[in-house]
């Protein structure tokens, strides 16, 4: 197999903080050690990039000395926690930042996908902006003439291809984005798992092209931090901490080796429940905190098939409401719900005044989930399901169901564990 | 296998690296590219005046405006000697030359600015954004320019026929050229400066401004004291305005010396950008 990319010793710097009087002072400093033939003076005291403990210097390693190949046909899934470089590496790969040192070296077409619909001028026609972001991705214009009538179909927006896109629909828009984005037939595909953001649908359809382009024999570089998807779609698995390269490997080895990792982080670290750009809903009701605790009432995240599974969320109320309405799901890949609480309907009755916190426990007894990874969506709203208060979605350590003894591989076929009896007659 | 890629080194298609040479572009990339350049003209053409009632007449409508206040605070108010008798002629040409010189700058210091949220996205030659903004502001230029005309022939049909100077007329496509790309150039240094500290570009409309009445825009080169010309002498963008003027009506100077010295003046300022520029481009996202 033909290497198709080849990163080589690639590290990025960045330096904290704002941009003012004070930057100016280190730049002319900076300016001199160059002219006097000194290395930077803030290169030398960057650090590496841990984003939780306060560090001493301003300038930080967003990522620090990375090496891998990628052969042709491989899908690697980048995978790291928020902060780990794995955006910062996607930057570079797509030539948007260059590396501060080291160099990437790429054979073939590279498509980057960080975004779909860059580009698009609301004012233009749906056709228009098809020619404008397929040129802007890189394709020629005949070649979008060519492929013009399959992309219309694929967004199915036929009807309004004259039309000046901000009169489309959000869904319609983010579909017609897409599909000029999946015409692009690179023969490297990078993309990155924020693009997965948006209805159930439109998350099929990604991990879907994904596929597609793979099963093509091409090249397909994921950035992620769901394990569910990684773990579907990719054969080998990449992770990042802190901007170092922490291990390289097998997907089901990279996985575990994550979890573990983020088991004794990943549930007590809610610093990503308090930023607010990552949170989507109304705000209504916030959850502060939440948990899973096992039948001993210890927190993990690690459970057997048949535990008890036991969810507390402790949720503050910022205006008065009357009815609240808390789901829990587990997901396997990026969209598919296998547990779900919502169906159910448990409503906590109010009324709820502002200020007030209140705690909601769900308790799943007998786990019947086969060994995996799932990954968490908490849902708070209002009592039709209609209105989303708050969505934490991807945001803590995805649940492990671990692998009995005696087996070895996470890919086990199914989702759940159905209780049967079985019969064998010879005639 | 660290072997077979060595082996292998020149069918990579694509290196990555840091900070590269001091000049370092990639034209054969921009030349790839042709299309985008060709449709971001044409977007920046359709859009601007999409939704409005008179359309294609707004290129035309501020110019003319400008012109008439002019006309009338400078040539009827003021009484501001023009050395030419057709005063509205003279301010049209001033305004329209200049304008387009002034929009090459505007549009292009605003470059990674105005177009960060593409530029973190997708790659592709960041030299074609402010490419075609020159390209656009040159088509709203030759709208102008044909409207230009057209006021021309209305004298020439009314008996007071501009005095053209035909033989010259080679050095017209040279004064846009020039125009186009000391804009540009100027521009390309403005909007890399402007990518870490944003000071610069609350200082580029009155900069701007201040350039105009330093160049013989609205008034000619004879207004000024004498003691004073030496600012029209070397300002290397006052033969572009002269010399468009002197083309079309006769009014004015032409002379090559200094033509050949705003050439130049051109050919530095366009180094100096594209140098500015290429170095900005690469890491501008860490800082914008």
């Amino acid at each position: 197999m033909k290497t198709v990319v080849h990163v080589d010793h690639v590290s990025k710097m960045f330096r904290l903080g704002d941009v003012g009087s004070s930057t100016l002072t280190e730049d002319i400093r900076a300016l001199f050690h160059k002219i006097s033939g000194r290395s930077n003076p803030h290169q030398m005291n960057a650090e590496l990039n841990d984003r939780i403990s306060a560090g001493s210097s301003d300038y930080v390693w967003a990522l620090k000395d990375i090496n891998f190949e990628v052969k042709e046909g491989e899908i690697v899934g980048l995978v790291g926690r928020n902060g780990a470089g794995k955006s910062t590496l996607l930057k570079i790969l797509s030539r948007t930042t260059a590396p501060t040192s080291g160099q990437i070296k790429i054979r073939g077409k590279v498509a980057s996908l960080l975004e779909v619909g860059t580009g698009f001028h609301p004012d233009l026609s749906g056709r228009d902006n098809i020619y404008l972001n397929g040129t802007i991705l890189g394709m020629r214009r005949a070649e979008i003439r060519s492929k013009f009538d399959q992309i219309v179909e694929f967004a199915g927006v036929q009807r309004y291809i004259d039309t000046p896109v901000k009169r489309y629909s959000s869904g319609m828009y983010v579909r017609l984005a897409f599909a000029v984005a999946a015409h692009l037939d690179p023969d490297i595909l990078i993309i990155d798992e924020v693009l997965a953001v948006g209805d159930a649908e439109f998350q099929a359809k990604c991990l879907g092209k994904m596929k597609e382009v793979s099963d093509q024999g091409r090249t397909v570089l994921f950035v992620s931090h769901n394990m569910g998807a990684v773990a579907d779609l990719c054969t080998r698995a990449i992770m990042l901490k802190q901007g170092a390269q922490f291990m390289d490997g097998d997907t089901d080895d990279v996985i575990r080796a994550y979890v573990k990792q983020n088991m004794n982080t990943g549930l007590k670290d809610q610093s990503a429940l308090n930023d607010p750009t990552v949170r989507r809903g109304n705000g209504v009701v916030r959850y502060e905190h939440i948990e899973m605790l096992n039948s001993s009432d210890e927190k993990t995240n690690e459970f057997k098939q048949g535990d008890k599974v036991i969810v507390k969320m402790v949720v503050r109320v910022n205006e008065d409401i009357n009815e609240l309405l808390a789901s829990v799901s587990l997901r396997s890949g990026r969209t598919r719900d296998v547990i779900t609480s919502t169906g159910r309907n448990v409503v906590s009755n109010g009324p709820f005044k502002a200020g007030q916190t209140l705690q909601l426990t769900y308790e799943f007894n007998a786990l019947p989930l086969r060994p995996g990874v799932y990954e968490t969506y908490f849902w708070l709203g209002d009592n039709r399901a209609e209105t989303a208060f708050d969505v934490v979605d991807n945001l803590l350590a995805p649940l492990v169901v671990n692998i009995p003894e005696g087996t070895n591989s996470l890919h086990v076929i199914g989702y759940f564990d159905l209780p049967f009896t079985f019969e064998q007659k010879l005639f | 296998m660290k072997t077979v890629t060595d082996a292998n080194e020149s069918s990579w298609n694509l290196i990555i690296k840091p900070k590269g040479k001091l000049f370092d572009f990639n034209f054969k990339d921009l030349w790839e590219y042709r299309d985008l350049l060709v449709l971001l003209v044409r977007r920046d053409i359709v859009t601007v005046y999409k939704q409005t009632l008179l359309g294609f007449f707004w290129f035309i409508i501020p110019p003319v405006l400008n012109a008439l206040t002019y006309v009338i605070i400078f040539g009827m108010f003021a009484k501001v000697p023009t050395g030419s008798d057709n005063l509205i002629l003279f301010y049209l040409c001033g305004v329209i030359s200049w304008g387009y010189f002034a929009d090459c700058i505007n549009r292009t210091s605003s470059t990674f600015r105005a177009n960060a949220s593409i530029f973190g996205k997708v790659y592709f030659p960041r030299l074609i954004v402010p490419l075609s903004s020159v390209l656009s502001a040159l088509v709203k230029f030759f709208v102008q320019f044909a409207f230009l005309l057209v006021v021309m022939a209305y004298f020439g049909l009314t008996g007071s026929a501009p005095n053209i100077q035909w033989h010259l007329i080679w050095a017209l496509p040279i004064v846009l050229l020039l125009m186009a790309l000391s804009g540009m150039a100027i521009g390309l240094i403005i909007s890399s400066l402007t990518t870490k500290y944003r000071d610069l570009s609350n200082i580029v409309p009155f900069a701007v401004q201040f350039l105009m009445y330093a160049t013989p825009v609205i008034y000619p080169y004879t207004f000024f004291p004498e003691n004073l010309r030496w600012i029209f002498d070397w300002n290397p963008l006052s033969p572009m305005i002269e010399i468009f003027r002197h083309l079309l009506m006769g009014s004015d100077r032409f002379n090559l010396l200094q033509l050949g010295g705003s050439a130049f003046f051109t050919a530095v300022l366009m180094v100096i950008g594209l140098i500015l520029f290429s170095r900005t481009e690469r890491n501008f996202m860490d800082t914008v």
